[in-house]
């Protein structure tokens, strides 16, 4: 089973059940992640797309199921084992997490520095074309404090693809961007995977932009994927979860509200206290 | 019925955390350290935690050695007992003010600050990146600290008693009239290395080890709020002094009552 995955699949998740505290947030899901493709998660807020990149990334246990990286299942790994294959991926934050007490250069020099033994005159050259990459070169002498919010999360780009790792999981991407931001982003995720084969899982809520850079799309709601394919067949998927999430409806077979009681219900309960 | 529900849950939180402390202890400290990439970061903590309490240890020593020198003086000099000002200060200082009062300034000095910068630190995920970039921040955040502040304060502790004698022979010496000789001469002849030196040395030492491992260990296990990690500094403070008095008192205990 081990196997026959592994050649195709980068990340294979199988059967995954994960709960915070009594909350059930994945119930018994399975997804794959090919490999060298640009995989596309997409769900409504809070459903738990940051969890399923933490849990890929091994800093959460799942209740039960596999979740294999290259074949070693993340959940089962020793922590030296974890920290081995964690070389091979990296993680853009939603919050960016850059390291506060560095400067933009040595952020992005930092993986670099720790985990090779390049010349700083190297390393330099690395950082300024990762910075080029994402449009913040003359940027590389500001300290993370002095950077705009979406400045920040293009800086933690640049710093998550400064090794040119196996496996990219980016955490909304695209959050805060300009649109020729934007623009360039989504090319430069695209080209990863083109030119270098990087496999990336892009975790975003921009339907247009992940429908344009995705190879395949995963949609998770309601604890479970409810559709996956390429991006021409979402959008040509009967479900009409799916065709709810790309269309963007308020009103419809997916709950856009957190568990509640009914808002009605609950207005009542209040007036006859 | 509520109440030992209560009882039980805090006890029960109160070991699991504590057995969270031992592990992070070990799990930070107990490793084969990289001495080409761990020496510029323990330097850089040794900066930040060690020299920079510096100043509050010189000028709070140095008080605390004028104000016994002057309470010291004004009783002693009832008894003509004038001549042993020195060795008074001298024990004073090395038994007990130095390296309490000097465990007492560096947990409100550097402890609560490092409670805060990790705290901090996990609250905007940086730990958590260091972690999926396959560095452990046990060994890259945790240790070097644990060992900056666990270094520094017996050196502190040091300064602090030397400065407090120095300050005392200001006052006693220079401004009440006793003579420099005999200021000295009695205080050498009265003062045992390892009775007196040696264990304000391990009081220092113990002092050092608890400071440390609860400043890392709440900023550790904050909850990562800002309500979370004020809590958190608050509790390094009051901890480690409210231990810093206590094991004082077991090992003025132990090691001066035969
Ligand atoms: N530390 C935590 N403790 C308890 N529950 C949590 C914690 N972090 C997240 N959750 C819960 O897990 C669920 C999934 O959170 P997650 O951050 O994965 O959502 P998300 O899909 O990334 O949302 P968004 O698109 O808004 O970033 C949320 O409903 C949240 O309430
Ligand atoms: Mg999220």
């Amino acid at each position: 089973m081990i196997n026959s995955a592994f050649e195709a699949n980068l990340v294979e998740i199988e059967n995954l059940t994960f709960k915070r505290g009594e909350r059930v947030i994945f119930d018994n899901i399975s997804l794959s992640i090919p490999k060298g493709k640009v995989t596309a998660i997409m769900g409504p807020s809070g459903i738990g797309k940051t969890t399923l990149l933490r849990l890929i990334g091994g800093q959460l246990k799942p209740e039960s199921g596999n979740i294999l990286f290259a074949g070693k299942n993340i959940p089962l790994l020793s922590r030296a084992d974890l920290y081995e294959v964690r070389k091979q991926m990296s993680m853009l934050f939603q919050s960016g997490a850059l390291f506060t007490d560095m400067s933009v250069f040595d952020n992005i020099a930092f993986p670099i520095r720790e985990h090779t033994k390049l010349s700083e005159n190297i390393i330099e050259k690395i950082v300024l074309m990762k910075l080029e990459a994402v449009g913040l070169r003359g940027a590389r002498h500001l300290q993370p404090s002095e950077l705009s919010g979406g400045m920040a999360r293009r800086v933690a780009l640049a710093r998550a693809i400064a090794l040119d790792p196996e496996l990219i999981l980016y955490d909304e991407p695209f959050a805060g961007q300009d649109p020729i931001s934007m623009g360039v982003i989504v090319r430069l995720i695209r080209s990863l995977s083109d030119a270098l084969g990087l496999t990336s899982v892009v975790v975003s809520h921009d339907v247009p932009e992940v429908m344009s850079i995705a190879d395949y799309i995963y949609i998770v709601a309601e604890k479970k994927v409810i559709g996956h394919g390429t991006p021409e067949q979402i959008r040509q998927d009967s479900s009409p979860l799916v065709q709810q999430f790309i269309q963007g409806d308020a009103d419809g077979a997916v709950p856009f509200h957190y568990e509640a009681p009914a808002y009605r219900d609950e207005l009542i309960r209040r007036v006859s206290k | 019925m509520q109440q030992l529900h209560y009882l039980g849950k805090q006890t029960l939180s109160m070991i699991s955390g504590l057995g969270r402390a031992v592990i992070l202890l070990v799990s930070a400290i107990v490793h084969v350290p990289n001495v080409r990439k761990g020496t510029p970061l323990l330097i850089q903590q040794l900066y930040s935690v060690g020299v920079l309490s510096l100043l509050i240890i010189i000028v709070s020593g140095t008080f605390i050695g004028m104000v016994l020198a002057l309470q010291g003086y004004t009783i002693l000099v009832g008894y003509g007992a004038e001549a042993s000002l020195g060795p008074m200060v001298a024990l004073s200082l090395l038994r007990e003010l130095g390296p309490v009062v000097a465990g007492l300034l560096f947990a409100g000095r550097a402890g609560s600050a490092l409670t805060a910068e990790i705290g901090l630190m996990k609250a905007t995920e940086q730990l958590s990146s260091l972690e999926m970039m396959a560095i452990d921040p046990l060994r890259r955040i945790i240790a070097p600290r644990f060992w900056a502040g666990f270094i520094s304060l017996p050196l502190l502790t040091a300064i602090f008693s030397m400065v407090g004698i120095l300050g005392a022979h200001v006052v006693g010496v220079n401004w009440l009239g006793v003579d420099s000789g005999t200021f000295w001469s009695v205080m050498q002849e009265q003062v045992d290395f390892e009775k007196d030196i040696l264990n304000s040395v391990i009081k220092s030492i113990v002092f050092a080890f608890v400071v440390m491992w609860i400043a890392v260990y709440k900023g550790y296990d904050c909850e990562p709020t800002s309500e979370g990690i004020s809590r958190a500094t608050t509790s390094t403070v009051v901890q480690s002094s409210l231990l810093i008095l206590c094991l004082d008192f077991i090992l003025t205990a132990l090691m001066f009552v035969k």
